[in-house]
């Protein structure tokens, strides 16, 4: 039996009296590398930010391990460590340099002691490439650099779902190499459990096993790389592709 | 003319010296005291104030904090909007009217007037840094986990404290002029002995003279010190690369849950020839 670590059941989220999400349903097993796609403003974000507790939802539930994260029992803080997002601006704490950037986590919410989490800082800024600029600030590196490190930051909470939101939308062609590779590597080497929001349909059809393709907050198709890029179902699903693909 | 002055003023100088440099000590030690005072007031005020509460919060933690904040916007109002000579006579003159405790030592009422009197001018410096601190600064500390407190004491204030670092040299600067007005219950700084000294010896213009002279060489002062910890706030220009080799020893030691490979990974090496 495969173990669900996420589960979202009937997510929907409206601003206002625009709604943004509605009836979102899906699983996310071990393992999984899951790349949700679909045109600007379809809801891909709004998503992964709902997912992470970023926004509140309007109706449904999400849960981790079977257990509802949106009721009041449980504390967003433990479970946002345990998934831990990427962001398009990468988001690095501008007041600290890159080790501390991926210290601070362990050491105030996961309370590891400060050689220990240096040690792992390490470990993981190795991982991404950026151990050399350790004592850099975040205004010092480069976006793609920036980018390596805000992944390393999350690998060193050793969350057990990371949430990818457009990393690579905000980077110059040259440096979109760097930060897919990273995440390549993660996916293949380390199993991580994924879910990535991207424009890079090359990396969501060599990498990821599962696509969900959305359009005005629905996920109008599901299913592996494979069937979607070469044969969807869907009219819709045809038409964004023709169009990424072509343009 | 000129002459004149100056053998008056070093007339004065030989006289009252020890009574001119302890109104300067005092001034020093009240404004010192009082700015570093009210920047906790205001760094206190400026994280309750942006606590945030959505509709799924209970009711008593929303009343809490709009009560808060009401009390907050009110503690500013008022002591923003009245002279802080006016406030000194309430409070020294007040208390014993109202509560019967009165005040015995100065001091006390000193310190208490002018830091209330800057934190609230504090309340809203920090409210508007916090509010200049880009919304993904928050965003990535909640991502990690990181609840209110850990955020503001850790990410935000940090920034928030560089810049509005000239704010603070403001208030400084404020407060060793306006410490003056404390003369009125009593307390003697620096303006106070200009008071006492001409009072005495019929001098008004020199030993005004000296007091002017005097109060700017102490905000130059403050102004040049605190330029230089802007300055150290700002951090270093540049960085260093670090030899990855010994890095890689250090981080080889962290084992790893999985079965995940060590960090001498291929992707590794990938980088390692791009430090610029």
């Amino acid at each position: 039996m495969s173990e669900h670590i996420l589960e979202i059941h009937h997510l929907s989220k409206t601003f206002g009296s625009h709604a943004v999400l509605k009836d979102i349903d899906f699983i996310v097993d071990k393992g999984d590398v899951t790349t949700i796609i679909g045109s600007s403003g379809s809801g891909k974000s709004t998503l992964l930010r709902c997912i992470n507790l970023l926004e509140t939802l309007t109706t449904g539930e999400i849960l981790f391990h079977g257990q509802d994260v949106t009721g009041r029992k449980m504390n967003p803080s433990s479970y946002r460590a345990k998934v831990g997002m990427v962001f398009q601006s990468f988001n690095l704490f501008n007041n600290l340099t890159v080790l501390a950037n991926c210290m601070i986590g362990q050491q105030k919410v996961l309370k590891v002691q400060k050689e220990e989490a240096r040690k792992r800082a390490l470990y993981y800024l190795s991982k991404v490439g950026m151990a050399p600029y350790i004592n850099a600030r975040p205004d010092q590196i480069s976006g793609g650099q920036k980018q390596r490190v805000a992944i390393a930051r999350a690998l060193a909470m050793e969350p057990e779902v990371l949430l990818f939101d457009e990393p690579t939308s905000a980077l110059d062609p040259e440096m979109v190499g760097e930060v897919l590779d990273v995440m390549k590597s993660l996916a293949e080497k380390d199993h991580m459990t994924m879910l990535v929001v991207t424009h890079e349909m090359s990396f969501a059809r060599e990498v990821s096993n599962r696509v969900l393709y959305m359009a005005d907050g629905l996920i109008e198709e599901e299913g592996p790389p494979e069937k979607i890029f070469t044969n969807p179902d869907n009219q819709k699903t045809r038409d964004f592709l023709r169009r990424i693909l072509q343009g | 003319m000129i002459a004149q002055l100056f053998s008056d003023i070093s007339g004065l100088w030989a006289k009252y010296s020890t009574v001119y440099l302890t109104g300067i000590l005092n001034t020093l030690i009240l404004a010192i005291t009082a700015t570093l005072i009210g920047c906790v007031i205001g760094f206190f005020c400026g994280i309750l104030q942006t606590i945030p509460y959505g509709p799924k919060d209970n009711i008593i933690k929303k009343i809490l904090l709009k009560l808060v904040r009401i009390l907050i916007r009110v503690y500013v109002e008022v002591f923003r909007g009245t002279p802080m000579i006016l406030q000194a006579v309430f409070i020294y003159y007040g208390m014993p009217y109202f509560f019967g405790v009165s005040f015995k030592n100065i001091w006390t009422v000193s310190i208490i007037v002018v830091s209330i009197n800057t934190g609230a001018y504090m309340a809203e410096s920090v409210r508007g840094g916090i509010m200049s601190i880009d919304p993904g600064q928050f965003e990535g500390a909640k991502a990690i986990g990181m609840n209110h407190w850990q955020t503001m004491l850790y990410i935000v204030l940090p920034q928030t404290l560089r810049n509005i670092m000239p704010q603070i040299g403001n208030n400084y600067i404020i407060n060793v002029k306006d410490t003056s007005v404390m003369f009125i219950i009593g307390f003697s700084d620096f303006f106070a002995v200009h008071k006492m000294v001409s009072g005495a010896v019929f001098k008004y213009f020199p030993s005004a003279f000296m007091e002017m002279g005097g109060y700017l060489c102490l905000t130059l002062a403050a102004s040049f010190l605190l330029r230089r910890l802007e300055k150290k706030l700002a951090g270093k220009s540049n960085y260093e690369l670090v030899n990855e080799d010994q890095l890689v020893m250090a981080a080889g030691t962290y084992s790893y849950p999985a079965e995940s490979g060590s960090p001498f990974d291929e992707i590794n090496k990938d980088y390692k020839g791009e430090g610029q």
